[in-house]
């Protein structure tokens, strides 16, 4: 009983002390290697670590739900791209002229809509159909990217609007305005899993899901609604991320699948559903981020850094596997 | 019994499903433009789809046995950067084999990962197409890799020669599918593979050694993808680090459009080369057409989907699926 109380724990626990042994390493790694004068624990270092960890984490926390359901979404590079374009194409459409800077609102309105919608879409084929979500998305991963493309060619998509600027740069309390949403997200996305019925069902539905059904849980809404949450997400960070840099590739967001499910699976989440923790998440967010920045920091290639958490991803799924195994002796005993 | 019923309409339709789409694709295709069934367009396709198509060979198996690869991609900008690099190195002669004990030792390593280790396929080959990736980038330092002497080598006879008029690309993808496909049909090992993706546990039990099996069918796909990294070092002569990136993706789709389950158990050769010539000639026709590159993508997507919801309703027996 209380090894099956204690293993959550450690796990929610194993990405956090991993993310303290990081932070140790780069001051103290820093202080040898380091060829700038900077302490790695640099108060501004660590707000701008925050900061850049904002565009993956608020997508993984969409991820989270998405895995916990039992399910994945490739598409999320190619949703967050278009809301991106929709977002800055929208600003300058004759018809919000004379808004002035109301056009703000009502252009993350639209871009944050565009998100819903491209999940929707997922959520129904995955629902309707009932073919997996790894093809379903694999195949929208695709096919939005392709509407990406058919919206502006291969020309980016620029759109400058300083008063928008000015808010994404700003600074409250310390924290830059990424890292408000990141955090809102969080808490929010914490909320719903830990204290609402979606997200004890979401629990529900990885775990078992014809116990599931039995129980008189609809998993198909349930895992279109997931779906809309992380369309939403996707679009949350490209409205972050994009009202301070102003111009949008339509190759952007590539491989942004793949940061975010290394994020989630670091944080604990199971790829078979029915487990994970959006603490979790966010630890297993800010050690890829620390990663690359320490790694930077003491005067490694960037190019080491796609190594090193490939490596790392590796171990700790071998680390989680031995500990499982273990638990299982344990109850056998 | 020469009237078909509804239902049987409707289970060829699913079955077939794929081959039906790709002619009518075909008959649209020529009608809208007549070049495109011509012998010189025809091989074109067949020549540029010959890289992806090498991949998928090997990715069908590892489908098969019940597994994913997700690395293929940057294992083949590896297999790329090497070879080109090691050509001016110690010559082509060496630098070929050396190119494919280096993609096979990574294709040993995740076979064992995932073989004998038993970890999740998905994320082994996810933090390997992260980890290859790094390699290379560690191994050319970030630069572009260029043959120095391009005309006095025979270096370039895999991408750019002919055999018999056919270019040798094209020879290397049909000689490959061939042999793979006998290996898959006709051999024990081949049974083997289709045993552990079917039913691991049953398998097991029925004296197959699962974690081998598994093993070598990373080793066949590791190997395939240096076939393909060779081919497009050798047409190209030089390339960027990225060559092969976003190509798993591609490579699964076109196996999952031949009709594999990734759940494993089910697909051929035969039907992977199918999905790699569809994804193939659509691309080529809708540039036929007149239309710009990317709405393949779009095409493509809704290929994807319905071929496997066809696929998988012809199993359950009816369209829209039983969750409630």
């Amino acid at each position: 009983m209380q090894a099956g109380k204690m293993t959550p724990f450690i796990k929610t626990g194993a990405i956090w002390a991993f993310v303290v042994l990081e932070l140790i390493f780069f001051s103290v790694a820093g202080e040898f290697l380091s060829l700038s004068d900077k302490a790695f624990m640099d108060l501004d270092n660590m707000l701008l670590l925050l900061k850049q960890s904002a565009p993956i984490g608020i997508i993984a926390m969409g991820m989270t739900i998405i895995m916990i359901n039992g399910n994945i979404d490739l598409s999320v590079g190619a949703i967050f791209a278009l809301a991106a374009v929709i977002l800055l194409d929208s600003m300058s459409w004759a018809i919000f002229a004379g808004l002035g800077d109301w056009v703000i609102p009502v252009s993350w309105a639209l871009a944050l809509l565009t998100g819903v919608v491209l999940g929707a879409v997922n959520g129904l084929i995955v629902w309707k159909t009932g073919v997996d979500a790894f093809i379903v998305t694999l195949g929208s991963m695709l096919g939005f990217r392709g509407l990406v493309f058919m919206y502006n060619g291969e020309n980016p998509t620029s759109e400058l609007n300083w008063t928008l600027v000015d808010f994404a740069e700003a600074q409250f309390l310390g924290l830059h305005t990424a890292t408000w949403f990141l955090a809102a997200v969080t808490l929010v996305i914490w909320y719903v899993m830990t204290k609402t019925v979606h997200g004890r069902n979401a629990y529900a539905i990885g775990n078992n899901r014809e116990a599931a059904v039995n129980a008189g849980i609809r998993v198909g809404p349930h895992m279109m609604i997931n779906f809309m949450i992380i369309g939403f997400l996707a679009a949350l960070s490209a409205v972050v991320f994009y009202s301070e840099s102003g111009s949008v590739n339509p190759n952007d967001g590539q491989l942004y699948e793949l940061w975010v499910i290394t994020a989630v699976v670091l944080g604990g989440t199971k790829l078979t559903g029915g487990a994970g923790s959006i603490v979790g998440t966010l630890g297993g967010v800010l050690a890829i981020q620390l990663l690359r920045k320490g790694l930077g920091h003491i005067g490694a290639d960037t190019e080491t850094v796609n190594l090193v958490i490939g490596l790392i991803l590796i171990a700790v799924l071998f680390l989680d596997r031995q500990l499982n195994l273990k638990g299982k002796e344990e109850l056998k005993t | 019994m020469a009237t078909l019923s509804k239902q049987d309409i409707g289970k060829i339709l699913a079955r077939q499903g794929i081959l039906i789409a790709f002619a009518f694709f075909i008959i649209g295709f020529t009608l809208a433009n007549g070049r495109f069934l011509s012998p010189d367009n025809v091989m074109g396709v067949i020549r540029s789809s010959a890289i992806l198509g090498v991949m998928a060979l090997g990715v069908t198996f590892v489908v098969i046995s019940g597994n994913l690869d997700l690395s293929v991609g940057s294992m083949m900008s590896f297999s790329t950067i090497v070879v080109l690099d090691l050509h001016d190195k110690i010559g082509p002669a060496l630098a070929i084999p050396a190119m494919f004990a280096m993609t096979l030792c990574l294709g040993a390593f995740i076979g064992f990962l995932v073989g004998y280790l038993k970890l999740n396929s998905l994320i082994v080959t996810l933090g390997m197409l992260s980890a290859i990736h790094g390699l290379t980038l560690t191994y050319s330092g970030g630069q572009n890799m260029d043959i120095a002497d391009k005309d006095g080598t025979w270096f370039d006879v895999f991408g750019q020669g002919t055999a018999l008029g056919i270019p040798v690309p094209i020879l290397i993808f049909l000689a490959l599918a061939a042999l793979l496909g006998i290996v898959l049909a006709k051999t024990p090992f081949g049974r083997k593979v289709y045993a552990v993706g079917g039913n691991g546990t049953a398998a097991t039990f029925s004296g197959i050694k699962r974690a081998r099996t598994v093993f070598l069918c990373y080793l066949m796909s590791a190997g395939c993808v240096a076939t393909a990294g060779l081919i497009q070092a050798s047409r190209s002569m030089g390339s960027q680090n990225t060559v092969g990136q976003g190509l798993e993706l591609e490579v699964l789709a076109a196996v999952i459009l031949g009709g594999a389950s990734l759940l494993g158990g089910s697909g051929t050769i035969f039907k992977t080369v199918i999905g790699v010539l569809i994804l193939g000639f659509i691309q080529n026709g809708l540039l036929l057409v007149g239309l710009q590159f990317y709405v393949q993508f779009v095409v493509t997507w809704i290929i994807i989907i319905l071929a496997v919801w066809l696929d998988i309703a012809a199993k359950r027996g009816k369209l829209w699926s039983n969750i409630a």
